[in-house]
Order: structure tokens, then sequence, then C-alpha cells
């Protein structure tokens, strides 16, 4: 069978160790070994962002990361969201402003958009646009998301 | 939020008409939601079902020897194992698993259950498919051309009236709709102008961020519980009794959470039954979810159609006849979308006055894609033709299109020469908003007048409307939903409602209602709506159906309740039931709004006291439509919806790359229930038809899927969408709840066509063929396309 080999990280700030096979991808490290499932599979190749998580303060597609390269890094995923000021925000944004449908692009466009608000500060509706291009949606049209992700960059005040 | 005042005085807001968030959203928003993908079961196994790697091949032999030995492997199954497999599917024309032809590049050959996906895979790996190939037919004017092979050709020896699986057919016609009213002969004679043109609808896919997944689990009693995606739950469970030869009260379908529905979980798949038969094999749990690969290439796409439309009129703008002859792809087997013509003939005969139509539809089979539901149902492609000739009959006579329109345009009390009785209609109103608020006719002018300026980048605006049914659509016995309601001692209410949410905010809207007829807050609300040992019955999510035939139910099951707790309240106060009121919370005197006492403290006083009752009601609505009769004829509908979007777009002429700009909606929604919901509707409706009309094309060649990924198979994506303008027309229906008529498909309709308008207004050129990319843009700008043309065909 195949290869394996430890590897030890930093997930939502806690550090922890994994045994993972070498040719595993960050997600199914995340979802099937980890447990944390609210990152998504969307397409497998880096085309849809559902899967977007954030690896020493940059987003990344975890599907097209392997999970051996996760060694020695901060990784967050969308759990790490949760009562941390701006992932708070931008939850209460998303929900407020209706960028929520199906939600199976949520988690995935959540982390974009806290890459997008922490990296480059408010921002206006074109920008945050071209930020989260590489993140699918097939039931909002956008449009709400961009909005709930200006009113969380507002309250923010970065 | 409701406020006590010092006077008693008991001060709430409606809730109808608010920006109310989506129930579930703060789940979501955590990522803490868990969709099919995000379930395992103890015990459970992993199953991946092998593929044809032919499109229309004789299985000569099929070796599974090595599969079964794989360690980890629990079951390899081929039909083989199974000979009790029954057909399934609208037409019963195939079974799960194929044991001796394969039709399609979708088609289930085996089928592995093993310890993990990737042991899985490894088994499929190791069997062994021989095949002799067949001629395959990838055309739907290949399928009905003369000595075309058949894709089910007749079979001896079957039992008069069984299914397609087991008779054949002896031509690849899979169904074949005929209607007419008035007399079109005459009426062309009668006409000024007539024009005749064909256009091409492609395929596209519903492209459901979460994909297709199943698990399957039997009991020790031989009880299966299934954890489905499927928005019909109730017909999902009488179809697999069906295939499983077994008694439906044994078989209970749970729906966790569903990344994206868009009709893509009407039918019920071959992977879904196959995942039975692993698990009863097996005797263990199975879990079967798809790569993103295999939902492009087994999961349904929307109908691709060839079209003939001829229209005419009088001088004057009065539309005298339309005929239209339609064929259809179905692929190797027939869907529900099979059935798009019921949509599509009502919008050719019906969202204007027409006197004299007649509508012809073949839908054959051929070893293409299977062609499925999709939002919007075969109105889309009837609304690309309609709506470019109305455009090219006011330009004939000499009309501004939109008062060519609006002479033509349906009005409240019209019976159409089809049935449908419109009780509500905005559509006038729809039309005249759309124009204002987008300067279209000023616009228009402007912009053909500027055609042949310099410059590549030329500006175009266009117009459509649709019509499409607004309160359910009675197609089984039944199309009604129920609803049963629970009050605690907590005033607090459980509502369980047949209808399902796929992430267009039923459950949402539903408690919105609910409340509103009951005083209470959203917060009150728990709604229970995915298990068919619990939910009353339900048609299911499709028609844009379940704001109005779940909304009537649960408004039902309401206004019970209340009249049970005013009944109860006016005893106790010593006065007449219509004096009371419930509001905020409270048992208040309707005319002063003065609380008398809270409402659960009022409830658990009925509960504890010496005649014991408990508030629980239950209601079924059924809609006041009929079925339509053999001619297609009724009113089959409560209501009908309308709508007019102006699209706006840049053409660039050196590249043939067309920018959509802007889109201007008008809806004739009946009432504005939940307004965050219902532009949410609508905006994402209107990217997916840009995404028809620009971007996205699935292309098949010799019946095989070329583009199966998001690299090439193109998404709108969030910078490339237009500003959008959209209005809300309120016509109030009589009998939607609050006045509301359901809008979950409307969007998406006339998007494309308005595109082809505003092409041409920007140009001077009109296009017949989606999609509208660079390239065939740029050819047709160029004079490099040859006219399109297919002749009306009948069956002999």
């Amino acid at each position: 069978m195949s290869l394996k080999t430890e590897i030890e990280f930093t997930l939502n700030g806690v550090k922890r160790r994994a045994t993972v096979p070498v040719e595993m991808s960050t997600l199914d490290l995340l979802r099937d070994v980890v447990g944390l499932t609210g990152t998504k599979y969307g397409c497998g190749e880096g085309e849809c962002g559902a899967c977007t998580i954030e690896v020493d303060g940059l987003t990344v597609n975890s599907c097209l990361m392997f999970a051996v390269d996760c060694a020695g890094r901060s990784v967050n995923t969308i759990e790490s969201l949760a009562g941390e000021p701006l992932g708070e925000r931008l939850r209460a944004a998303f929900v407020e402003q209706g960028a929520v449908q199906c939600g199976f692009c949520t988690p995935g466009m959540m982390m974009q958009a806290a890459h997008v608000l922490s990296a480059c500060g408010a921002q206006d509706d074109k920008a945050i646009a071209r930020g989260i291009e590489g993140n699918l949606c097939r039931c909002t049209g956008y449009k709400k998301i961009v909005e709930a992700i200006a009113v969380a960059g507002k309250a923010t005040g970065a | 939020m409701a406020v006590l005042e010092k006077s008693r005085k008991v001060v709430a807001e409606s809730l109808i008409g608010q920006r109310i968030p989506k129930m579930d959203a703060p789940e979501k928003a955590s990522g803490k939601t868990r969709y099919i993908h995000d379930l395992d079961l103890s015990g459970q196994l992993h199953a991946r079902i092998l593929r044809s790697a032919r499109i229309h091949a004789r299985i000569k032999s099929i070796d599974t020897r090595a599969a079964k030995a794989l360690p980890g492997v629990h079951v390899v199954l081929t039909a083989a194992d199974l000979p009790d497999q029954r057909p399934i599917g609208v037409a019963k024309d195939h079974f799960p698993l194929k044991g001796e032809v394969v039709r399609s590049q979708r088609d289930e050959i085996a089928a592995v259950a093993a310890e993990s996906v990737e042991i899985a895979e490894a088994a499929l790996k190791l069997i062994r498919v021989e095949y002799e190939d067949l001629p395959v037919v990838a055309d739907a004017r290949a399928a009905i051309a003369p000595g075309a092979p058949l894709i089910h050709p007749p079979r001896q020896g079957a039992p008069a009236g069984a299914a397609v699986a087991y008779t054949g057919r002896p031509d690849n016609v899979a169904m074949r709709f005929d209607y007419s009213h008035g007399d079109v002969i005459q009426a062309e004679a009668d006409s000024d102008v007539v024009i005749e043109d064909s256009f091409k609808l492609h395929y596209v896919t519903h492209c459901c961020m979460g994909v297709s997944g199943v698990i399957a689990e039997f009991d020790a009693s031989g009880y299966l519980t299934l954890y489905s995606n499927t928005q019909v739950p109730f017909l999902h469970k009488r179809e697999f009794a069906e295939y499983l030869n077994m008694d439906p009260a044994r078989i209970r379908i749970i729906q966790p959470p569903i990344g994206g529905g868009f009709g893509s979980k009407l039918d019920v798949y071959p992977f879904e039954v196959i995942c039975v038969f692993l698990a009863r094999a097996a005797q263990r749990p199975v879990k079967l979810v798809f790569t993103r690969e295999e939902e492009f290439l087994a999961s349904p796409t929307r109908q691709p159609v060839l079209l003939t439309l001829r229209s005419g009129c009088k001088k004057d703008g009065t539309l005298t006849f339309r005929t239209v002859h339609t064929l259809h792809d179905n692929g190797a087997y027939t869907s529900w979308g099979a059935t798009t013509p019921f949509v599509m003939m009502q919008t050719f005969s019906s969202l204007y006055r027409v006197p004299h139509c007649d509508y012809h539809t073949t839908a054959v089979y051929t070893n293409n894609p299977y062609a499925g539901s999709f939002r919007g149902y075969g109105n889309l492609q009837a609304t690309f033709a309609i709506e470019q000739h109305m455009d090219m009959l006011a330009d004939a006579i000499g009309m501004d299109p939109l008062a060519f329109r609006l002479k033509n345009a349906q009005e409240s009390g019209e019976v159409t020469g089809q049935g449908m009785v419109f009780k509500s209609c905005g559509f006038k109103d729809c039309l005249t908003t759309a124009a204002t608020r987008s300067d279209y006719v000023v616009k228009r002018a402007a912009y053909r007048a500027r055609q042949k300026d310099a410059g590549a980048v030329k500006r175009g605006i266009g117009m459509a409307s649709m019509l499409h049914v607004g309160g359910g659509a009675k197609i089984y016995p039944s199309d009604g939903c129920g609803t049963m309601l629970k009050m605690d001692d907590f005033g607090a209410l459980t509502l369980i409602t047949g209808a399902s949410e796929i992430g267009q905010g039923s459950e949402t809207v539903l408690a919105q209602l609910v409340c509103e007829e009951l005083g209470l807050p959203i917060s009150a609300v728990t709604v229970v709506n995915n298990d068919t040992d619990i939910t009353p019955w339900d048609v299911g999510v499709h028609a844009s159906r379940t704001t109005f035939i779940a909304g009537n139910s649960a408004i039902g099951a309401a206004k019970k309740a209340k009249a049970k707790i005013l009944a109860a309240a006016a005893r106790k106060y010593e006065c007449a039931e219509e004096t009371l009121d419930l509001k905020g919370g409270f048992i208040v005197r309707k005319e002063s709004d003065e609380a008398l006492i809270e409402l659960a403290k009022f409830i658990r006083g009925l509960h504890f006291s010496d005649k014991a009752e408990l508030v629980m009601t239950t209601f079924y609505y059924e809609p006041p439509s009929v079925h339509q009769d053999k001619g297609f004829k009724g009113d089959v509908s409560a209501t009908y919806a309308w709508a007019t979007q102006v699209v706006e777009v840049e053409v660039d002429t050196a590249t043939g790359i067309v920018s959509m700009t802007h889109v201007t909606g008008a809806h004739d929604v009946g009432r504005v229930l939940n307004r965050l919901g219902l532009e949410g509707q609508i905006e994402g409706g209107v990217i997916m038809g840009q995404g028809y009309a620009l971007t996205e094309n699935l292309m098949v060649e010799d019946g095989r899927i070329r583009n199966p990924n998001f690299r090439d198979y193109k998404l709108v994506t969030a910078p490339e969408i237009p500003a959008m303008d959209v209005s809300f027309i309120e016509s109030m229906d009589g009998e939607g709840p609050q006045g509301a008529k359901g809008v979950g498909e409307a969007p998406a309709i006339c998007i494309a066509a308005a595109t082809a308008n505003a092409i041409e207004n920007a140009t001077g050129v009109r296009l017949f063929e989606l999609p509208f990319t660079p390239e065939k843009v740029y050819r047709a700008l160029h004079g490099q396309t040859e006219k399109l043309y297919w002749a009306p065909w009948k069956p002999e």
C-alpha cells in the first residue's frame, strides 16, 4: 500500500500531528483524517474554490495541496472563523445580506472573503468581485455575496 | 419585533415583505451544515460505479473475478447478479445496471462496495469488459432519418403493454406532443407578415456545487433508509418501492441539506438504485458520492432543442398565428425532462394573445447524454424563439417592439386558447416597468443609430418576457402539500411540512407565513421538512410551486391553530372569537390590540386543565387547478407568473466577445413575502440565464462529453455579473398565500432571448443558435455563418 508519513502542523491554532499517505490532498486530510467537514469538495482540481483554506496567511485550494505539505505550516479552515472578530462579522453579513442559499460554496467563499479583507482592507465591489473570482456559486448570482463582504469590510473598518 | 407598551397595547410589525434571513444560513456560514458528503454511518462501505467505455455497444462479457478478489472489496455487482432488476425512469426504458447493451457514455455496467473509495476505485480498474461496437446516433436529426440505427430496437417475446426496456421501439421516437387551437392555415392567409426561422439550443448542465450522492442502509428487519438529495421524496419513495419490489411502507427517505438542485434531482437515477442493491448485498450501509467529472458525465442536462417557428401578424400589430415544430434530444433514456413540452406549449399558445397556434414536439432517443429537468423546464428554449420573433415581426411592420408586445400582451381575465385562466396578470406592468427603468425605447433607437459608427465595441439593448406556472402545476394525481403544526407549552412552534428545502429558502418563507397568522416571531419556529417517516405528503420541489402550494398549506394549518386558540380564549374571556386576535406573542383584543394574556401561558393553561388539550393541527392544500385534457388544454396552475427582462450588452465586433452590462427585470410575483429571499432567487436566476446565453456549453461529440470540468465548462464568475435592477409587480393573487405567486424558475427564462435581441440591436446581426460564444458571434458578424434551417418533421 501507499507510503505514509507523519507530519506536524498547526490547525486552527492548535498544534497537531497526523499520519498521511503521501498522495493524500489537504482536503482529504481535513475531511477524512481530522474530521472537519466544513471545507467542501466541489471539483478536486482547483477550479471551484469550495475547498478554500488559509495556509500561512495565503488562501489555497486544499484539493490541490498535498497533505504532507502542511508540515510545519499554519492551516486555517472555515471552522477557525468561529469566535474570531472578522469571521463573526463575515458570518453575520453573509446571513443578513442573503449571501447564502444552498450554502455549499459558502465556507470557501468566506475563507476567501476573510483573506481579501484582512490582506487588502475594505474594498469596493469591483475589487471584492475580483477577489472571489476563483470561487464558483451556482445559486446567488454573486451580487449578495459581494455586498456581504463589503458590509463586513466596512464593519471591520479595515 | 413585538413590543408590549405600558398601556398593555401590543405593537408588532407584519412579517410580510420584510428582509428575513434564511433560517439555515448561520449553520451554512459556519461550515457546520452536514451535507450528504459529510455524513458517515458506522459500518459504512463506499461505492463506485463502472461506466461504459463505449457510446453504443453490445456487452460481450464482463469479468469481475479480479475485482472481487481485491482485499477490502465486499460486493461487486453486474446485471448478471440481478436477474430481478426492474426497468426505471419515466418511460421504464432502462435498467440500473446494463447487461446487454450500453447506449451512452453514462451507462452503468458494474458497481463495487468496498472499505474505502480508493479500494472501490482500484477494483473498478480490475473489471474487464469486452464490447462489440454498434453504430452511434449522435444527433437528433440522425435519429429520425430513414434507416437510422435504433437505440431501443424491438424485442421479441415481450407481453403487450410491457415497458420499453422489454419491448423496444420500432423507431427512435420517445415522445410526441401535438397541440392546436384555432386554424393556423386560414390565419396565415389573413396575415400581412409571415416569418419563419429555425433556432438551436445547446446542452448545459446544472453544475450543483454539491455533487450527487446517496447513502442506503437496511435495518435488521429489512427496512430501507435512504439518505438522498432528491427534490421529490414522496414520488421517490413510491418509485423505489417499485424498482426494488418492496413495500413502500418499509422505505424511509431522509434528505440532508442539498448542495443545489435546480431540477436535477427530480428523477430516480441508476446510481441511487445501484447503491441500494449494494447495501442489500453487503448488509452494510453503502455511500456513493460522485466525482465532479462523474457529475458532468452522469447527471442530466437541459434539453437541447432544434426548433422551427412560423409566426404572423397584421400591419396594425395584431398577432395572427404561430406554428411551432421542435425536435428534442432525450439521450438514450427518457427522463421527466422529456415532458418539457407541457411548459413550452403554454408559452407558445398563451404568453401573448395568439388566436391560432399549432405546436408539435418530437423527443427522440440518441446515444447522447441524458437530458433531464432544469429550472425553467423548456421555457428558456421556447422564449428564445418567440421573443426574437416578436422583435422581428415588430421590425417588419415598423412598430416599436415594446408597443407591439403591449398590444398583444395578456391581461387579467383572459382565458387563452389553451384554456389557461389569467386571474391576476401583471404582464403589462412588467413590460412598462422594465422598459421605463432601463430607458429601453430611447436606448434602443440610439444604439441602432450607432450600429455603423466607428469603433469595434457596440452597445445594444434587448427585451424578452415570460409566462410560467406560478400556482403549482397539476401533472401528478395531486399537486398538494400537507402540513402539521404543533405549538408547545412555551409558545414555540414546530412546522412539519412536506415541502423540501433545496437552498431556495422555502423553510424560511413557510415559517414566516405561519408566524404571520399566529402573531409570533420567526425565532419561535422549528421547521421539519426532510424525513418521509415524519413529514406529510408533498409532490415535490418543481414547477416553482413550493411557496404557493406549501405556503397555502402552512397557512391552512396555522389558521386552524389560531381558530382553536381563539375559540378557547373567547370562552375564557367571555367574548366573541371575532373580537380577539394573536399579536406579538399575546392574545389581544382586536380593536385595541390590548394584551389579554401571553400566548404561551394561555396554551399551558389549555394543556394543564381538566379538559387537557394540545394545540396541534394538520392541513392539506390542493390547488383549484385541473389536469389538462388529452389535447393539452386546461387551467393547469392556480395562477401564473409573469416577467419582463431587459438586457444591455457590449459587443466587441473585433473579437466577438459579448459582455452583459445591465439586466433590468420586472417580475409579477403576486406579492413580496421575503424580499431578501426573493431578490436572491431573481439574481441567481439571472446569472444562470447569463451563463446559458454566453458562457456555458456542454460540448458533446459523437455522444461523448468533451469538457466534463469547470475549466472547460465555463460558469459565470463574480467579476462578470451585470448590474441588476429588479422590480416587483404585486398583482395580489386571490388564491396565493398572502397574494404571492411562485417565482423560482422565472428569472432564468428570458435572459438568452433578451441577449439575442440586444446583440441584434448593437450589430444588426441576429443570432439563432446558443450560446453566444466569441467564435460564434465573430463568425456571424463577419458573414461566416450559414442560415440555420430545420425542416419540420412528423412521425409517419
